[in-house]
């Protein structure tokens, strides 16, 4: 485990992220518009990869870089999909219109 | 002794041949003449073992039927068995020669109508025959189901078929009864033979299940014998071909009930409820009968409200007889006996009269067309030999001499008297009976045979064919022989069934019999005379008193109280039906999640589980609460939520938020899969939202709102109890230590991915399974939705 100041750190980080997070998901609930709710998704993940990375250090572990990645990868989808959705109506459009 | 497997697998084996043998010569000749040997061959088996039987000896044979629980066809041969034995075997033969002339072979469906009448025999020959109670059961249900198929012999009319159900839900009523009468009989003696049980009865009287088992058993028989008040079946069941009437509705099936009290009175015998419970209900029947066959006007039902009649007469002989075996009778032991041999007497006499009395109405209904006594009138003269012989069996009905009902109604006389010590209601109920049956013997063969013609029906009457005559003048003769010659039939057939329905009082020789039609002038004589008269009176003024008949209500009718209770039960179990089945699926996970609580939290609070124990708890931190408190936001958003959008990107941040859960408890493989899983659910949630309606604000009325809360309230309080008192009380040790080897026994420094792939490979499997399942079937259901949807649209 971490002692002295790193451990400070580490600690106030994972503290701010997780404020931070509380933070958007009221903008996720309250958000007026669907935009803004999608935004504050976006968002949350984006905190979530900041606080997991805190908290590899903070465990000295590799295991859950992947899962660093992979949010990246995920919250990027999730969005364009909600995106796509609230400006067509629909996600996956077919090849040909009948 | 193989013939007596003989005897009880011929007519089996025989019905499959019936088809066959209807197929190939049903032109040529009647399939009847094939069969018809067959009683005859079981006729003359028996009779080759009256010697043995008639000196004390029993025969018995057993075959392993389920030898593991002790159920075997265990057959046995005593004086009782043989009587019916002979009676079944002996009336079937004639019924089956009569059915040859009186069921045409051109018109009728004839092998059906033998492969149920062999089915019948063969299974009341099973009944008679059987030790083991469990084969007498199952031989008992097996006359129930073909009784049913004869009664609806000709299934295109109505009126047949609701005659069988009814026989069939009485019968069948009584039969479970006696079989759960059976259960308790063998939980008491530790024996399913029934010969076994007659020898261990020590402490049986005073056994708590004794008195169930008992009613249970009467309930049957009284059911099956058409006793009161289950005698309705009876006179429904003569919608029956005229030979199944004669066979299964006065010789046999109805007389199933009557062994089976005969065969058990050594068991039950001797207590003042079964003396009750066999007498009381056999006199009331022996009324009953009576005192509606006057009013019909149909011949079959005043022969089936006779037939119910004489039944309990029987029966009431066989309750006055069980008296004898009391300990407190005494001397008087013997005198209460010869009522347990009057019944076995009449039930041979009732046989052949009513037998032969059945035959000369179909004979009459074959001739004329008709068989309402009002369009019936002066057939003496065109049918002289039905008319002698429906005399003979009436008169023998009414107890006149020279005929074999004399014999037994004077034997019944003494034995009533007998028990008029006991009460005198009985011999008076008794005598007032015996009037009314014979006012309606009268009516029966006056009516009918003598006067004007009435009606004409449309066919030129005259007598039936020597074939058709020859079975009822068989039977009309022994109804005369066994008044002149009763005593052959008492010593080798009567003496051994009494000797084995009373095995006590036959070791101290207390069974002696001789029956003769004089002797000399005793109270008896004097009531059969006061019958003769008063009978004749009311039979003479019958015009004036008929009508009072009709003041009786038709809604207290036994028929109207049956048919009643039917249709409340249908009603009353649609009502039901209706009240819970409400096809509202929320009505049933109110059901579901109702018993959910109850029977869960119940248990738990029952087997006092309850139990908090934190010591055992790691301690949380600052970041897990907070996730905590964003998780119970998002899904209190999903529940408020307006609009579908909102709830689903509510849905998605709690998925994240479950993501971060699996980090803090270092689940690496599980964040990872769970945030990959997250995000294609809520593609595909958006996928859906295109196709489905605006979410509207339900307008649900507050009871049940509150319903719904506190039901989920208390879900997830019993729910949040059972994981809280799960991990308070005392567990077993974890197995995880033994995965801690993962490297060592599967190469793998991934345990997670050890267990899913080598420890635990077959849950891996089968859940690729179920993903491959769920893939192809929304594969299949959007591909065939798209196929058939025109044509769905259309319908």
């Amino acid at each position: 485990m971490i002692k002295g100041i790193l451990f400070w750190v580490i600690f106030l980080s994972l503290c701010f992220s997780t404020l931070s997070i509380l933070i958007t998901i009221y903008r996720c609930l309250k958000g007026p518009t669907a935009s803004d709710r999608v935004q504050a998704l976006d968002v949350l993940g984006i905190n979530i990869i900041a606080a997991v990375a805190v908290f590899s250090v903070f465990l000295r572990t590799t295991a859950f870089f992947e899962v660093i990645l992979l949010i990246g990868i995920l919250s990027f989808i999730g969005t364009i999909a909600f995106a796509r959705f609230i400006e067509r109506g629909i996600v996956i459009e077919r090849q040909h219109s009948d | 002794m193989v013939w007596l497997y003989l005897i009880l697998g011929i007519p089996f084996l025989f019905a499959f041949l019936v088809p066959v043998l209807h197929k190939r010569f049903t032109p040529l000749i009647h399939t009847g003449w094939f069969v018809v040997w067959i009683p005859l061959l079981i006729f003359g088996i028996l009779l080759s073992t009256v010697p043995t039987i008639s000196s004390g000896g029993i025969i018995g044979l057993s075959l392993p039927w389920i030898p593991a629980y002790d159920i075997n066809i265990t057959l046995f041969l005593d004086g009782l068995s043989l009587i019916f034995g002979l009676l079944i075997s002996g009336v079937g033969f004639l019924v089956i020669l009569y059915s040859i002339y009186y069921l045409s072979k051109h018109k009728e469906a004839l092998h059906n109508f033998y492969i149920y009448l062999l089915l019948f025999m063969g299974a009341m020959l099973g009944v008679v025959l059987s030790d083991n109670i469990f084969a007498l059961y199952v031989f008992w249900e097996m006359t129930s189901i073909s009784s049913f198929l004869l009664i609806a012999y000709w299934f295109e009319r109505e009126k047949s078929r609701s005659g069988a159900r009814k026989s069939l839900l009485i019968t069948v009523f009584g039969g479970l009864a006696m079989l759960a009468g059976f259960i308790l009989l063998t939980m008491m003696t530790d024996t399913y033979s029934i010969r076994e049980m007659v020898h261990s009865l020590d402490g049986i009287h005073s056994h708590t299940l004794f008195l169930p088992a008992m009613v249970l058993i009467l309930l049957g028989a009284f059911t099956k014998s058409a006793q009161f008040p289950f005698s309705i079946w009876l006179p429904d069941a003569m919608e029956a071909p005229t030979p199944v009437s004669a066979y299964l509705h006065s010789a046999t099936m109805v007389k199933a009930g009557i062994y089976l009290v005969a065969r058990f009175t050594p068991i039950f015998g001797g207590g003042e409820v079964w003396f009750w419970l066999v007498t009381g209900i056999g006199l009331m029947t022996l009324f009953y009968g009576s005192f509606n066959a006057i009013r019909q006007t149909d011949l079959k039902a005043l022969l089936a409200y006779s037939t119910i009649s004489q039944l309990g007469l029987i029966m009431s002989l066989l309750g006055l007889g069980s008296a004898g075996l009391a300990p407190e009778a005494g001397n008087a032991q013997a005198a209460y006996a010869l009522a347990i041999f009057t019944a076995l007497f009449h039930l041979v006499n009732h046989s052949t009269f009513k037998g032969c009395l059945f035959m000369v109405v179909g004979i009459i209904d074959h001739e004329t067309g008709t068989r309402d006594i009002r369009k019936l009138g002066g057939l003496m003269h065109i049918m002289p030999i039905s008319f002698t012989l429906a005399l003979i069996g009436c008169l023998s009905m009414a107890g006149l001499p020279p005929f074999n009902g004399f014999l037994s109604k004077e034997l019944f006389f003494t034995a009533v008297l007998n028990a008029g010590e006991i009460s005198v209601v009985i011999p008076v109920v008794a005598w007032l009976a015996s009037v009314l049956t014979f006012v309606y013997s009268l009516i029966m063969v006056f009516k009918t045979f003598t006067g004007q013609p009435r009606v004409k029906s449309g066919k030129q009457a005259h007598e039936a064919p020597l074939g058709m005559l020859l079975p009822p003048m068989v039977l009309a003769a022994l109804v005369v022989l066994l008044f002149f010659f009763p005593n052959v039939l008492v010593h080798y057939v009567l003496a051994p069934a009494w000797a084995a329905v009373l095995p006590s009082l036959a070791r101290e020789n207390l069974l002696t019999v001789h029956v003769s039609p004089w002797h000399g002038v005793t109270p008896e004589l004097l009531m059969t005379l006061g019958v003769i008269i008063l009978g004749g009176t009311l039979y003479k003024t019958l015009k004036k008193w008929v009508k009072l008949y009709r003041t009786y209500p038709q809604s207290l009718t036994l028929n109207h109280i049956y048919e009643t209770a039917l249709e409340l039960m249908e009603s009353l179990s649609l009502s039901l039906t209706k009240r819970y089945m409400t096809g509202s699926l929320r009505d049933y996970l109110i059901y579901i999640l109702s018993f959910i609580v109850v029977a869960v939290g119940g248990a738990l609070v029952l087997a006092q589980g309850i139990a908090f124990d934190p010591s055992h708890d790691a301690a949380f931190s600052i970041y897990e609460l907070a996730l905590l408190a964003g998780m119970v936001v998002c899904a209190i958003t999903v529940l408020l939520a307006e609009t579908r959008l909102t709830a689903i990107i509510a849905v998605g941040a709690l998925g994240f938020l479950v993501v971060f859960f699996f980090v803090l408890f270092r689940a690496p493989d599980l964040a990872l899969t769970q945030l990959v899983v997250e995000t294609i659910t809520t593609v595909l949630f958006l996928l859906c939202f295109y196709h489905l309606p605006k979410l509207q604000k339900e307008t649900t009325p507050l009871p049940s709102k509150v319903v719904n809360g506190l039901l989920s309230l208390a879900v997830g309080l019993v729910m949040t109890l059972v994981a809280l008192s799960a991990n308070g009380n005392p567990l077993p040790e974890s197995i995880a230590g033994y995965y801690e080897n993962a490297y060592k026994l599967a190469g793998a420094k991934n345990i997670v991915n050890a267990i899913l792939v080598d420890f635990r490979g077959f849950d891996t499997m089968l859940e690729i399974l179920v993903l491959s399942m769920a893939g192809l079937g929304v594969y299949t259901l959007i591909k065939l939705r798209m196929a058939g949807g025109k044509e769905n649209e259309r319908s």
